[in-house]
């Protein structure tokens, strides 16, 4: 089972990761502001990811670490 | 297992650079690269002038900040004085195309023993979005409101091209980061880059179209479209040349 981890505090809410994620997992939060005055990323379905880093990939800051 | 993480070759400051900007992946893709071949203890890395010009934070190696366009002028110096170790140089379209054209034209004529990994992102990132010597025809900038006007300004600078008639360098690709596939891909041509360093090739450059979502005025998710759409037809991506693989057919 994959496993990611977000760096959420330095998260700038690009959106990059979202696009990347062939099963559409991502999102942007609607509730929660990070510390840079962000919307950060966050997942919807932890069970549902495969692990196949194209998140990572494509986030500019290095927040996703992808474990599996 | 760990698949994905940051590399050991960056630091742990977070980058400067506004959200979506493709600068904090081509770092990280550099770093990879350090990671990989094991070199990160003998690089000296030169930043340049321009966005990121902070590059020195961001890299774990030994990092040189370099006067606007005369970073491979240091490199060459860096490199003939240490030639042990790694050199590379990490430079914008601004720095490297337009105030440091004659040290980029001189040191792959010299074919220096130099890696370049070379930002086009058609534009003056960090002064605000002024037109570049790559910015496209008819591309709205801060200095061109009505569109680039060749009649005014002339066409844009195809440096892997120009570059490619000189008999002098070892390695030119043209790459891009705007999707995971397009990403590994210039992951491959940096790493190349590197290895030829260390084989003592020459000199070795990558050009890395990349988006300026803040000045081009678009979302960082329209910006990796525009690369698409609009720099790829005026740049093609591609290998612009490679002596090594040459000699060898
Ligand atoms: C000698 C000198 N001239 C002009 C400048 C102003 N200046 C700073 S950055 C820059 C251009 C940067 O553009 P680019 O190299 O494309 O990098 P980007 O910011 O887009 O990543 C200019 C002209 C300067 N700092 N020094
Ligand atoms: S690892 Fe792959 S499947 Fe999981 S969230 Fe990231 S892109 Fe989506
Ligand atoms: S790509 Fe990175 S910085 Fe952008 S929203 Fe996703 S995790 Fe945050
Ligand atoms: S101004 Fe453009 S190139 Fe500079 S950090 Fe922002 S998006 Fe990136």
């Amino acid at each position: 089972m994959a496993k990611l981890t977000f760096n959420t505090d330095s998260c700038k809410g690009c959106g990059l990761c979202v696009n990347a994620c062939p099963k559409n997992l991502l999102r942007l939060s609607k509730e929660t502001i990070n510390k840079k005055g962000h919307h950060p990323v966050e997942i919807t379905d932890m069970e549902a990811c495969i692990g196949c880093a194209s998140c990572a990939w494509m986030c500019p800051d290095c927040i996703i670490k992808v474990e599996r | 297992m760990v698949v994905f993480d940051k590399p050991h070759a960056l630091t742990d400051t977070p980058f400067h650079y506004c959200p979506g900007c493709t600068h904090g992946i081509i770092h990280r893709l550099v770093a990879e690269v350090l990671d990989e071949l094991g070199i990160e203890g003998k690089t000296i890395g030169i930043a340049p002038v321009g966005c990121s010009v902070m590059a020195y934070n961001y890299f774990n190696c030994d990092m040189i900040e370099a006067a606007h366009g005369r970073a491979p002028a240091v490199a060459t110096g860096v490199k003939r004085a240490n030639p042990d170790n790694i050199v590379f140089s990490y430079q914008g379209d601004g720095d490297l195309a337009s105030i440091g054209m004659a040290e980029t034209v001189h040191a792959a004529a010299r074919n220096e023993n130099i890696t370049v990994i070379f930002i086009n992102n058609a534009i003056y990132g960090m002064t605000g979005g002024q037109m570049a010597p790559t910015s496209l025809v008819g591309q709205v900038t801060q200095t061109s409101p009505y569109g680039r006007d060749p009649k005014m300004c002339g066409y844009p600078v195809k440096i892997c091209e120009m570059l490619s008639q000189l008999e002098g360098p070892e390695y030119l690709e043209r790459v891009t980061v705007n999707s995971v596939k397009n990403a590994r891909r210039a992951k491959a041509a940096i790493k190349k880059a590197f290895e030829n360093q260390i084989a003592g090739k020459g000199f070795s450059l990558v050009e890395v179209l990349s988006s300026c979502p803040t000045n081009w005025g678009m979302t960082p998710d329209a910006a990796l479209k525009w690369i698409d759409d609009k720099m790829i037809p005026y740049y093609p991506l591609g290998v612009y040349k490679d002596r090594s693989a040459k000699e060898e057919n």
